[in-house]
């Protein structure tokens, strides 16, 4: 597993995917941060990290787009399905490649924001509440990259995974819109348990929700798996 | 070594694979011969574990390629029939990758310089694959292949695409590689089989139509000689003394290569020698024979005579 994580990072590091992924990140958050905290006089960071969950839309097919498809595509993925690797360690390592290089980008820029924050800030900072914003987005990021890896595996073709993976994650932030929609208490709290706002907003009153926590630990864990099943039914059709 | 038993690939309705079993035994080179889309890639992959077979098994060194394909997969090196190589990575990146990547315990330094030095891409070794020419990139996919020294290798279509300098030079790698590892390469083209293998496997259409020593499939076609002569003359005065000549069983114009000389296809018995009986008649008709060449058996020869045998057997 540990050659393709290597060789996933590699390919991050040395190709514009990984930089331009990084310079946006940086750049949206830089100035979304500057206008929800600095420019309206507060401390409290949960509208920021509530609106970087829009932005995850972009940026993370930005990140997962190729990770299958280029390889089904060029075909070098026929080095990896007969190399003595599970299925899981391909699909894993990619992940994980993906995931190393959200973490550590979001990183950079919580701390450029905060040390900037703390810099003009009248108020001390809500670290609790910070760091429970940093676990929770972390969190989101996870479901949404494995959402993302899914997609790319389903499709040769770059574009097409991009824009599936646009669509689901805006599909599941946007539901949070619906119930008040909707008349039927039932579907409502149906609905309230499947939005990812819903369960985020916990983490941004710096609560840590073990069951928001597993809700989107099991997102992450579903698609990989089902991602798993993709290349394990690709070889028997 | 290998052993592969009633595979069968469908492809909805469609018979890739078509029931095919054979073995090949340790030490041999086996030469998978067909047309394209005879089902030798299908086949190939399945053995390699990157397809499953819709029934039917695939055994290497004892091992199911379905059942342990982490254990089988260790035993086999593979080269796709397009080379799977990361474009941006150097040789050395890439090459160190699979090394990492087969769980190789060799020496890695000393494994990595032999393999190149076997392979010779020695030179592009600091090289960004992307920018590579076509036979460099080959070289790299059969390298990739023997990261980690496996016991079976396996090559689709190894000198496709180069030029005839390095299409000679794979071929005596894949030879001097079957000293050492069991072989199994698959080729469109009869005389790269003629010219590495020990054995020779025939597919056409999914199915299995023959599996024999390379001397015996040489032997199949050889009921018939086939040359092409090019004479100077008339041809109905030339095909006239042609058809004349005791052994000669079929005669035809081609083309007409200069003026005033035809280029003829000539198909004779394999049990008389018509070449010298061919010149004097030729001379003493003053016709002047300005070239004469055996002319190569193809693929299509050996499908035909081979599926005319099997024919006869039935009956």
């Amino acid at each position: 597993m540990y050659p393709i994580y290597k060789r996933e990072m590699h390919a991050y590091l040395t190709s514009p995917t990984g930089y331009i992924f990084a310079a946006v990140l940086l750049a949206i958050s830089g100035v979304i941060f500057s206008f929800t905290t600095v420019w309206m006089r507060t401390t409290d960071s949960s509208v920021y990290f509530t609106v970087m969950l829009f932005m995850f839309t972009v940026l993370i097919p930005i990140l997962t787009m190729k990770l299958f498809s280029e390889e089904r595509k060029t075909r070098t993925e026929q080095i990896l399905l007969t190399s003595p690797v599970s299925i899981f360690g391909i699909v894993f390592a990619k992940f994980l490649a993906a995931f190393t290089l959200y973490a550590g980008t979001f990183a950079v820029s919580c701390f450029i924001n905060f040390v900037s924050l703390r810099k003009v800030a009248e108020k001390a900072l809500n670290f609790p509440q910070i760091m429970g914003n940093i676990v929770g987005i972390l969190l989101v990021g996870g479901a949404f990259i494995a959402i993302g890896v899914f997609m790319s595996s389903l499709t040769e073709n770059q574009a097409i995974a991009a824009v599936t993976t646009f669509g689901v994650i805006l599909a599941m932030l946007l539901i949070w819109l619906l119930p008040s929609f909707i008349n039927s208490p039932v579907v409502r709290e149906l609905i309230k348990w499947f939005s990812v706002i819903d369960r985020f907003t916990y983490f941004t009153h710096g609560i840590f929700s073990v069951t928001a926590t597993v809700y989107f630990v099991s997102i992450a864990v579903i698609f990989l798996f089902l991602t798993m099943r993709v290349y394990e039914m690709r070889r028997w059709n | 070594m290998i052993e592969i038993s009633n595979i069968v690939k469908k492809y909805g309705n469609l018979y890739a694979v078509n029931n095919i079993s054979f073995k090949v035994n340790e030490g041999e080179i086996v030469g998978f011969l067909g047309p394209n889309g005879a089902g030798k890639s299908t086949t190939m992959n399945i053995l390699t574990g990157y397809l499953s077979a819709t029934s039917g098994s695939a055994k290497i060194g004892g091992v199911d390629i379905l059942s342990n394909p982490i254990e089988a997969k260790r035993m086999i090196g593979f080269l796709p029939e397009q080379p799977p190589l990361y474009l941006d990575m150097t040789v050395k990146e890439y090459l160190n990758f699979v090394y990492d990547l087969k769980h190789c315990t060799l020496n890695r330094k000393k494994h990595l310089a032999e393999i190149c030095e076997v392979v010779k891409i020695g030179d592009v070794y600091n090289r960004i694959i992307g920018h590579l020419s076509k036979g460099y990139r080959q070289r790299v996919g059969i390298a990739q292949a023997l990261v980690g020294n496996p016991k079976v290798l396996i090559f689709d279509e190894p000198t496709v695409g180069l030029d005839p300098k390095q299409i000679i030079e794979i071929r005596n790698l894949i030879r001097s590689l079957g000293e050492k590892h069991t072989v199994i390469l698959s080729t469109h083209i009869l005389p790269e089989v003629q010219a590495v293998c020990d054995r020779i496997v025939v597919i056409n259409k999914g199915q299995l139509v023959a599996d024999a020593p390379t001397s015996d499939i040489g032997r199949a076609v050889k009921g018939t000689h086939k040359y092409t002569a090019k004479i100077c003359g008339d041809t109905k005065t030339v095909l006239k003394v042609l058809n004349g000549v005791d052994g000669i069983l079929r005669a035809e114009p081609v083309t007409e290569r200069e003026e005033g000389s035809y280029e003829y296809a000539i198909e004779s018995d394999a049990s008389i020698e018509v070449r010298k009986p061919l010149f004097y008649a030729l001379c003493d008709a003053r016709l002047p024979l300005i070239g004469l060449e055996s002319a190569q058996a193809n693929l299509e020869d050996v499908f035909i005579s081979i599926i005319d045998d099997n024919k006869k057997e039935e009956n």
